[in-house]
């Protein structure tokens, strides 16, 4: 694994990028915005935006499984049910830059 | 008296239509074929592969984990290699699988939001209600909602903890093994571990 990459460590509070692309992507629209936490890191995986269009899928993307609590994502009233997702790097900034 | 000839009964013989989707396939396998990329035979094996793969092995898997203490934290480790190695069965590939081990504390249950991606290289091809927008969607914002129409009700001091297969990950759930199992042989805990135990929708029973 390249570690350089790798720019979140396991307890880093993150926040996914309110983006919105037109191509293939592995973010679901319902966590873009939401505050999680870094739970581990999956590995380095080709980047699927680009494998989708038969591109090599290069350079190669941390893959983060990050923890979400289901109230912060969902009004709801289970305040301890967890989401987990996996999300790659370039879709999450962290907590301090969020201004 | 002219012979009358007397047909038994028996249901048409059906003839399979074919939707687009599947022409397409028989006529890129055809093509490869043709261009000796690949051989009728190899397809068959490969067709042969993906059916041995089906809950029955993946509950082998977790009976073996309840039975063998050591197997069940190479599996946690390093879940395909582990039962590459105790099956003798390929598992590893590109994808990779993570086991979830349910707490008396945790429950989890998995989904894909995006599309169906399902631990396939163990437990086959998923249920039509697994790829359903329906379940797809509601799981997420609301897991406990839908797992009481599973017929799953969990108290609430359990976490529930829905995974998301959003990436390069599949997901595996290795239930708690229920009480009333004691001195049960590894066929019997088999048997009890059904498909859904494994997605999380559902939890094994002794009775």
């Amino acid at each position: 694994m390249d570690e350089k990459l790798i720019r979140f460590e396991p307890g880093d509070k993150v926040r996914v990028r309110r983006l919105s692309p037109e191509t293939h992507c592995r973010t679901p629209c319902y966590l873009r915005g939401s505050v999680g936490t870094v739970r581990n890191i999956a590995g380095i995986f080709r980047n699927p935006s680009e494998l989708a269009f038969h591109r090599p899928g290069l350079p190669k993307l941390p893959l983060y499984r990050v923890e979400f609590r289901l109230c912060d994502v969902f009004c709801s009233q289970s305040v301890n049910d967890k989401i987990f997702a996996d999300i790659y790097d370039h879709w999450l900034q962290p907590i301090a830059e969020d201004g | 008296m002219p012979h009358e000839q007397i047909h038994d009964d028996h249901a048409p013989i059906e003839d399979v239509r074919y939707g687009d989707d599947e022409l397409l396939e028989i006529a890129i396998r055809a093509l490869l074929i043709e261009k000796n990329v690949l051989t009728a035979e190899q397809v068959n094996r490969q067709i042969d592969n993906m059916d041995s793969r089906n809950p029955a092995l993946g509950a082998r898997v977790i009976a073996r984990a309840w039975y063998d203490k050591r197997f069940r934290e190479r599996l946690i480790d390093e879940p395909l290699v582990a039962i590459e190695l105790e099956f003798d069965m390929p598992m590893t590939g590109p994808l990779e699988l993570v086991v979830l081990e349910n707490k008396p504390q945790i429950h989890n249950v998995v989904v894909c939001t995006l599309c169906s991606c399902y631990p396939r290289m163990l437990l086959g091809i998923p249920p039509a209600w697994y790829k359903a927008t329906e379940y797809r969607s509601r799981v997420v914002r609301e897991p406990r909602a839908v797992l009481s129409e599973f017929g799953l009700e969990l108290p609430d001091n359990v976490e529930v903890r829905v995974s998301d297969s959003t990436a390069d990950l599949r997901y595996l759930v290795l239930p708690l093994r229920p009480a009333g199992t004691e001195g049960w042989s590894e066929d019997q805990l088999a048997a009890i571990v059904t498909r859904d135990c494994m997605i999380g929708t559902a939890i094994p029973r002794s009775e």
